[in-house]
């Protein structure tokens, strides 16, 4: 057993499934701050990627945002937000947004740009308006590449908001700082697995949202795809 | 790091304090493209062989896939966390991975290289009599290479960023200089230091986009 004894007692001591450094805690506290990061950075991403999109404008802009959201070392970005804004839970959500929001520009950008013309012709010949004809023709269409870059954003926000523990914030991470810290093992161990499990859960579920999401007629027409417009990752 | 009751206001940089702490940023620096450096040739020699074979071999196709899939959701942070009770606070715990994430980066990449070369160039490679392995090395690997330099430019970039995590294990480059600035509640390296590895990454990635152009003149912005 050895080393993994000692992390299966951790998991099994009650003392580590209640309070406010129990497991059910630290799991509200991490999915609370990633859920409310991802919402806020889709209210900004989601309708300027869509616009940009569809009017197929500052394309540059729409897929350089990833480049240079990429090259931003979440780490620093943290660390600057907490000198700014201070302890809470502010600075973190707001570098959590700030991470979120580039691939989802891009992804929902690239998204409507791949709508095909043809369609967009015909919807227009069908005497579609402008707006319905992003409502009901063009966003459909565009489902699977916009869930995507929620579900990348989602997934690095997770793994990112480990990285909020170390500014005071909550969540898993503080297993695994506090873990470092105190050279408990053990800890850090249970910490990096409950993680590690909650990035492939959110990943799991979202890519379940996207199945529902995607109207009948383009599931039909090919198998789920797991494509994305951008390769991200964060912390 | 300045110290002095009198300090009450610390400003975001202190050039006084950084023209003297020069080779502080110099060292930090170094070691960070040493460990990216590291983790996207690592990445890239074991990517080639991985992606050839997904691609030749249908069968380990969606396994490859599926494998890398889970694998990159693995928060960095957790990972190195998980490796530290083995490997302790080393390079090689920063490296195993580093060099993993920019391996599934890159695999991808040549594994859709690979696809996309047109079906009747390799007909016409046959007709040649190219064999396998020379139509592989002369033909579809340079057919490939804008979708793989566009991998590397991904990894590479990646990659600075996930350094700055690695100093929590001890290490970071310019991440240990953004932890110490934290630690001592002090802002300029930290400041600094962000603002370099932001460069750094920006840096890397034009001059891969120019060895680009360079190597595969004929793809235009990938």
């Amino acid at each position: 057993m050895g080393f993994l004894g000692s992390v299966w007692r951790w998991f099994s001591d009650p003392a580590h499934w209640s309070g406010a450094d129990g497991i059910p805690q630290r799991l509200v506290e991490h999915v609370q701050l990633s859920a409310e990061s991802v919402a806020i950075g889709a209210l900004i991403a989601l309708p300027i990627g869509i616009v940009l999109g569809h009017y197929g404008r500052f394309g540059n802009l729409a897929i350089n945002i990833s480049n240079v959201g990429r090259a931003l070392p979440s780490f620093g970005i943290l660390v600057i937000a907490f000198q700014v804004f201070g302890l809470g839970d502010f600075p973190i959500v707001f570098s959590l947004t700030a991470l979120a929001i580039p691939p989802m520009l891009t992804n929902s950008y690239v998204a409507l740009r791949e709508v095909d013309p043809d369609v967009k012709d015909a919807a227009r010949g069908m005497g579609y308006r402008e707006l319905t004809q992003v409502l009901r023709v063009e966003l459909p269409l565009a489902v699977p590449l916009v869930m995507a870059g929620v579900r990348t954003s989602a997934v690095q926000v997770v793994a990112t908001a480990t990285l909020a523990a170390l500014i005071s914030g909550g969540g898993f991470g503080r297993y695994i700082i506090d873990g470092l810290a105190q050279q408990d093992f053990p800890k850090l161990f249970a910490g990096a697995l409950l993680v590690a499990l909650l990035a492939m859960a959110t990943e799991l579920s979202l890519a379940g949202l996207e199945r529902v999401l995607v109207p009948r007629g383009i599931r039909l027409l090919r198998a789920p795809v797991m494509a994305r417009a951008t390769t991200f990752k964060a912390a | 790091m300045p110290t002095g009751i009198f300090l009450t206001f610390d400003p975001w940089i202190n050039w006084g304090w950084l023209s003297s702490h020069v080779p502080l940023f110099e060292d930090a620096l170094q070691q960070h493209i040493t460990l990216t450096a590291i983790a996207i040739l690592g990445g890239l020699v074991l990517s080639l062989p991985l992606g050839v074979a997904a691609h030749r071999w249908r069968a380990f196709r969606s396994p490859v896939l599926a494998v890398s899939e889970i694998f990159y959701t693995i928060p960095s942070l957790a990972l190195f966390a998980l490796l530290i009770p083995y490997t302790g606070l080393t390079v090689v715990t920063a490296e195993i991975g580093l060099i993993g994430y920019s391996l599934l980066i890159l695999v991808r990449n040549v594994m859709v290289g690979l696809e996309a070369v047109p079906p009747d160039v390799i007909d016409a490679a046959n007709g040649m009599g190219y064999r396998p392995l020379a139509r592989l090395l002369r033909i579809e690997l340079p057919l490939a290479l804008p979708a793989i330099i566009a991998g590397i430019r991904i990894a590479t970039v990646t990659t600075i960023g996930l350094v700055t995590v690695t100093a929590l294990i001890g290490l970071g480059g310019l991440g240990q200089l953004i932890l110490e600035g934290f630690i001592e509640n002090f802002h300029t390296p930290l400041v600094v230091a962000t603002v370099l590895s932001i460069a750094l990454a920006l840096v890397a990635d034009l001059s891969l986009a120019g060895l680009q152009r360079v190597v595969v003149p004929w793809a235009r912005n990938t």
